[in-house]
């Protein structure tokens, strides 16, 4: 806390030198003024974007390095915890439990045992759903990107699972995959969906892919309608085969839409939540990082501060690397189809 | 002409978080009760005034009639009534960000009986004794227990739940007293090709519930009296063992695995459950359900015990005073008028919430509407309260992740109950 308060005089003595910049020309006169007015203006949105997302943030940081309130054996009632240093952040990695003083592995049951698990369960399922999703995606795409009766109605219609919250998807889906649900009586299986480890985590990738395959369909099908006709009937022309304007023009020509595609769902399957808390509550190894900290917060909020600040890094690494190494042609040579997708 | 505003947008951030941060940062973590409870709980003991009633969605309207007779006989200590989301969840997590912010706005507030010792340990809660003492000798015993924490009132029970066993009266003319005789009876439901007995076995609170009767049911325990966990007993592992040893052979079907309240019920609906535990709203669904195939034919009885009548678990709600409120006199009146015989009787007939005070399971008007109160007072006169501890959440995780294991038959009995005492233990050393 007290370092803000100390940098707030000596940022606010930064902007200062811009004052006094020579005034010789007007046109330098007005880029201030107008600069100046610009920053007026702007004011109010940073202001918003620093108390919704800067506070929180900070903050979340500040309690994760603070322990948990713990239980005074005399009175029984709670008592602050004070600072902990590090050892919330070793409690997750190291899957090190407090016992009595000392630290122990923690047991079966306990949340910090499940860490690693859900670090795994959480990217496996990224893995694949984004995989799936791309795939499926890219072939509606291809649908709805012909001109055919009725297309408007199918592009509506692709969009309905999207349009549908995803706790009222899971909730269906938890019907669907129930002992005696649909998907049993349709394929005349006595498969516990819910209730074994493979089924589980089928039953989430299925119903996850089914909810958003559209989504990537809607961005891959944007990135589509940029590629003009005329290079295709050109290509035609010179007597390429479909596959070959499929490899030749096709592909390269949505690869800065597509990548954008594929770093927002890997982005927003890193966080999945409600499909497997709705569909298995977290069992059967089914536990995301998400999940994992919605339960912590209800033991203690500075190890849940913790977690997420985890779990924040690590979203943050991976679009790090989607950006700068699998993404770098998508940021520089298409802002526009980038700054498109982002405004949606 | 981009630089100045750059310049100024991080000093401005910053500002607005060294503000934000000096304002909030003090009450945000404040999660102990330490000095500042004391100070609290003995404040505003005589005033009154208007107070506000905080409790989770009020589906039956129970609430807003009960609040309008108040409010009509005090007209200087009127009740507001703050209506909170239908999920339990959200419930508690709205209960304890107020609370946190000691917003003396939550004077009176419905807490689940699984949170209330979690809340009087932080500090939340005014322990009803001295001036605020609250009369309990009417109530049933066990609802009382999941009010007291550290041999000390901090709620009042007001509503009360409990598990049932809901049987095949055509199949099975006298229902079973004890598991063994139930398990003995599984023989019929084999040759009528049905299963034969389920509750609730998927991996969430209702495990806990189930897993927790079957251990108390044997004489064992999940949290002694000071906290600490006791499942290490070789009655906790005979009552898990029948559990375990019941779905290994099938006498619990293997669907049951993925049962939560609702599914056992249809499964037993539609005639393919001899025996169900289930909750008593299941009675009037299963005897006025379109769908219900057993309309006639079920009956209801205490669940089965070793030798005697079960354990069952208990549900239902206890209502509680801030130490934060202004008006700790009209709270404490109100308290008494929520947990009154009239306004019990209302619930139980407007919301079939079964009634704290024992005289009421044998008031004749009330068990002509709700018939299964008689077998009802058994089960909670027998029941144990679910661990009534500061660290729930983390308790019943390690019952229910440890006791799925064992039903499933990934881990030995031995190892699950070992396991979930050192899960317990350690949930309650801080991490």
């Amino acid at each position: 806390m007290s370092t803000e308060a100390k940098a707030l005089p000596g940022q606010t003595t930064s902007p200062k030198p811009e004052h006094h910049l020579p005034k010789g020309e007007s046109a330098d006169r007005k880029a201030v003024t107008q600069g100046r007015w610009g920053a007026t203006l702007i004011a109010p949105s940073l202001i918003m974007l620093a108390i919704v997302i800067g506070y929180p943030i900070v903050r979340g940081v500040i309690m994760s390095f603070q322990k948990d309130s713990g239980l005074d054996p005399a009175s029984g009632l709670f008592v602050e915890g004070g600072p902990a240093g590090l050892a919330n952040y070793t409690h997750w990695l190291l899957q090190q439990c407090g016992a009595g003083g000392g630290t122990v592995a923690c047991a079966p049951g306990t949340l910090g045992a499940q860490f690693w698990n859900a670090m795994g369960t959480t990217f496996f399922f990224t893995a694949v759903t984004v995989l799936l999703e791309t795939l499926i995606g890219f072939w509606m795409a291809l649908i709805m990107a012909r001109t055919f009766r009725g297309r408007g109605l199918l592009r509506a219609a692709v969009l309905v699972p999207w349009a549908i919250p995803t706790a009222v998807t899971a909730k269906l889906w938890f019907f669907i995959f129930a002992f005696d649900g649909i998907a049993n009586k349709l394929f005349g299986t006595q498969i516990l969906w819910t209730g074994s480890e493979w089924p589980a985590k089928w039953a989430v990738i299925i119903s996850d892919v089914w909810k958003t395959t559209p989504f990537m369909a809607l961005l891959i099908l944007a990135g589509l309608q940029l590629i003009p006709e005329e290079v295709y009937e050109a290509a035609k022309v010179d007597g390429a085969s479909t596959w070959q304007r499929f490899t030749q023009i096709t592909l390269p020509l949505v690869k800065p839409a597509l990548m954008v595609a594929v770093l927002f769902r890997v982005l927003d399957a890193l966080r999945m939540f409600d499909l497997p808390y709705i569909l298995t509550g977290g069992a059967n190894n089914t536990t995301t990082l998400s999940i994992l900290v919605v339960d912590q917060v209800r033991q203690g909020f500075n190890s849940a501060a913790a977690l997420s600040t985890i779990t924040f890094l690590v979203i943050f690494i991976v679009a790090f690397i989607f950006v700068r190494f699998l993404g770098a042609n998508a940021v520089q040579t298409s802002s526009g189809t980038s700054g498109k997708a982002k405004a949606k | 002409m981009k630089n100045p505003a750059r310049k100024l947008a991080p000093a401005a951030a910053i500002g607005i978080l060294a503000l934000a941060l000096s304002a909030c940062g003090g009450g945000g973590s404040t999660t102990s009760g330490g000095g500042g409870g004391g100070s609290d709980a003995t404040a505003n003991l005589d005033a009154r005034g208007p107070i506000t009633y905080v409790q989770g969605k009020d589906n039956s309207n129970v609430v807003r009639p009960l609040i309008a007779k108040w409010n009509a006989s005090h007209p200087n200590e009127q009740v507001t009534f703050k209506e909170q989301s239908d999920q339990a969840d959200q419930q508690h997590d709205d209960l304890v960000q107020n609370f946190q912010a000691k917003n003396a706005n939550y004077d009176v507030v419905d807490v689940d009986v699984v949170w209330t010792a979690e809340f009087a340990a932080k500090g939340w809660l005014q322990p009803l004794k001295d001036k605020t003492a609250i009369d309990t000798s009417a109530m049933l015993p066990a609802t009382v227990k999941t009010a007291t924490y550290k041999d000390t009132l901090y709620a009042a029970p007001q509503t009360s739940d409990g598990g049932l066993l809901y049987y095949r009266k055509d199949l099975v003319p006298t229902p079973p007293k004890t598991w063994n005789d139930m398990m003995n009876m599984c023989s019929i439901a084999k040759q009528k090709n049905m299963s034969c007995y389920a509750g609730q076995f998927a991996k969430y609170e209702g495990l806990t519930v189930n897993a927790a009767e079957a251990i108390n049911t044997a004489g064992g325990k999940i949290v002694d009296d000071s906290g600490k966990a006791a499942v290490n007993s070789p009655e906790a592992k005979a009552g898990l063992q029948n559990l375990v040893t019941a779905y290994s052979n099938g006498n619990i079907p293997k669907e049951a695995i993925t049962y939560q309240e609702e599914q056992g019920r249809q499964a037993f609906e539609d005639g393919k459950l001899l025996f169900l535990r289930n909750w008593p709203y299941v009675y009037n669904l299963a005897k006025t359900d379109g769908s219900s195939k057993v309309k006639d034919s079920f009956g209801i009885a205490p669940l089965p015990g070793k030798d005697g009548p079960g354990a069952s678990s208990l549900g239902g709600h206890n209502v509680a005073m801030s130490v934060y409120s202004k008006h700790k006199a009209t709270a404490l009146d109100f308290m008494k008028f929520m947990t009154s015989a009239e306004t019990e009787k209302f619930y139980a007939t407007q919301g079939s919430l079964a009634p704290v005070l024992k005289d009421l399971y044998s008031d004749k008007e009330l068990v002509g509407k709700l018939p299964y109160l008689p077998v009802l007072l058994t089960s909670i006169e027998n029941a144990v309260p679910r661990p009534v501890t500061p660290f729930y959440p983390a308790v019943t995780k390690a019952v229910q992740d440890n006791a799925y294991s064992a039903i499933k038959g990934e881990k030995s009995v031995d190892a699950a109950l070992s396991d979930m005492a050192k899960a317990i233990d350690s949930a309650s050393s801080g991490q």
